[in-house]
């Protein structure tokens, strides 16, 4: 699995959606992203990269989008692979 | 109510976007608002944690007009059945969902509307009653706690005075202002003169934390998951010179997080307040005083002052022995008036005398610290809201009508049974939305047969077993 692929499953499963739709959310777009759903996602993120986020990147993802840049920028995970 | 012309130069609001309200400018906006009703009446107050709703529930108050708190975005289905069966003469709300309503727009300022409805007053309101609240909203049921003046005075004066509250501290809200603890917080600070710091953001969002520093927020209160939430964003490693307390309530924290919690406070010159309460007691009923909260951790503490608890057995005697479970009872001038079922009920009269059996089971150590262990009815707290467990059932058989099923679980876990794989997905999407809570609360398991006795009765002990 590509880590792109990683990253949309951890929404996929936190949020029970359709991976299409993953890419265009945001924080409170939908009922199960809310404050109970966004740790849900967190303990997902770092799970299937083997991560612990700091809080100020945790607060900090507000999208599918953030998040990517989170990743990639303080975590080191490569979406181009 | 308040006295707000007494501190007019104090701040009462810090909102979002850093606008400063002094408390003769909140008096000035109560006003505006109630001149437009002439008489003492029914409310909705539709509200969020913004000046406009603060605004509607002070101003509501202080004019004797008696306000239904709800929140913002309330399940269609459950206002509509509310709205029948209260006939309220008003809606207040944000200006941004009034058109979702026919009725006409009275008045409008700071982004909230007040529309008046077709009911005219074809009821009575008791002279004592000052506010409703929902009990398990959120299952649908419209039953409603009846509150006094006399009871949100008594509450609020024994707060301010356990938690030795006065002008100078600045409460962040981290809980709606439809819900008891949320109000009690707002209570409590605009009778001390104190400052508001409204946010509807939330612990996940940077702008909360921008502006709890920003704003300098000496105080926060939160349930059980939102501690759960701190501990895992690792709460403790965060740097905030101007928190003096955390108080905690809406459900039975687990020991270890007390411990976690109390610990760090004591070693971080913070003080860590448990609580509890039910919104038929206006909201408090005992807490641990912050000195003890180590010391005594997993225990709700004492009686809050003014007020009194004992315990009963099952045939009703007074339990003397420590470490002896039985049902708490509590006396007190917040003990509120009774329920509400219907409009006609609003002109009841207080029908316990201050007297409260909670239904929660309680003992007390030899020290006359009083421990919560279970729970005589059949609701979860869940995310610090309560849920019937056979409402939920009745909910789900009422959509589902070919289905058995059998609601059971711990806070914050409720576990659904039912007898059909297919409709697995639906009953989680259903519930979710007509509870307005996090799908991850929910866990539908899919068993055979639901067991039950010759009766027909629900073993719900026998479904824990089958579970484990």
């Amino acid at each position: 699995m590509s880590n792109l692929e990683k990253y949309t499953n951890a929404f996929v499963q936190a949020f029970e959606i359709e991976p299409k739709d993953a890419p265009a959310l945001k924080y409170q777009d939908i009922k199960a992203w809310d404050s109970v759903g966004h740790m849900g996602l967190v303990a997902n993120l770092e799970e299937a990269f083997d991560i612990m986020m700091e809080i100020e990147d945790i607060i900090d993802l507000s999208s599918f989008e953030k998040g990517k840049e989170i990743l990639s920028q303080k975590y080191d995970v490569d979406f181009a692979q | 109510m308040w006295n707000l012309h007494k501190f007019q130069d104090n701040i009462a609001v810090i909102t979002e976007d850093n606008k400063k309200i002094t408390y003769q400018k909140l008096d000035n906006y109560c006003k505006n608002l109630t001149s437009n009703i002439q008489k003492r009446c029914l409310v909705f107050n539709l509200c969020k944690n913004e000046i406009g709703s603060l605004v509607g529930y002070i101003g509501f108050l202080n004019a004797k007009i008696v306000p239904l708190m709800l929140k913002s975005d309330i399940e269609e289905d459950l206002l509509n059945n509310l709205i029948e069966t209260y006939k309220p003469s008003y809606i207040y709300l944000p200006e941004e969902i009034s058109e979702n309503f026919k009725f006409k727009k009275v008045y409008s300022n700071l982004n909230y509307a007040l529309l008046k409805t077709n009911f005219e007053n074809a009821y009575k309101l008791n002279e004592e009653l000052a506010l409703l609240l929902t009990t398990s909203g959120s299952t649908g049921s419209p039953k409603l706690v009846r509150q006094s003046y006399k009871n949100i005075e008594a509450n609020t004066k024994s707060i301010v005075e356990y938690l030795a509250l006065d002008e100078t501290e600045r409460a962040i809200t981290t809980l709606p202002m439809n819900y008891t603890y949320g109000i009690s917080i707002i209570n409590t600070h605009l009778w001390v003169g104190a400052c508001l710091i409204l946010t509807e953001k939330s612990l996940m969002q940077k702008e909360f934390w921008a502006q709890f520093k920003d704003y300098q927020a000496t105080s926060f209160g939160g349930v059980p998951y939102t501690y759960e939430m701190l501990n895992r964003l690792r709460f403790f490693r965060m740097d905030l010179p101007y928190l003096r307390y955390m108080t905690q309530a809406g459900g039975k924290l687990s020991p270890e997080l007390h411990e976690l919690f109390a610990k760090w406070a004591q070693d971080n010159n913070k003080k860590f307040i448990v609580m509890y309460g039910q919104t038929e007691a206006t909201a408090r009923m005992s807490y641990l005083p912050a000195e003890k909260s180590l010391e005594k951790y997993g225990s709700m503490g004492i009686a809050i002052p003014g007020g009194k608890f004992s315990l009963i057995d099952t045939e009703g005697n007074i339990i003397k022995d420590p470490e002896t479970v039985g049902e708490l009872v509590y006396e007190g001038d917040n003990v509120t008036l009774g329920y509400a079922q219907k409009c006609e009920d609003l002109a009841l009269g207080d029908e316990r005398n201050g007297k409260l059996i909670t239904g929660d089971m309680a003992k007390f150590d030899k020290d006359g610290f009083f421990y919560i262990v279970g729970r005589k009815k059949r609701f979860l707290k869940i995310f610090g809201n309560r849920v019937n467990l056979d409402e939920t059932e009745r909910l789900i058989k009422a959509h589902f009508p070919m289905l058995e099923c059998a609601c059971a679980g711990i806070d914050d876990k409720m576990d659904i049974y039912i007898t059909d794989e297919n409709c697995k997905k639906e009953v989680s999407d259903f519930i979710s939305q007509k509870t307005g809570l996090n799908f991850t609360a929910f866990r539908v398991i899919v068993i055979k047969e639901i067991p039950k006795n010759e009766a027909g009765k629900t073993l719900y002990k026998n479904l824990e077993l089958i579970n484990a």
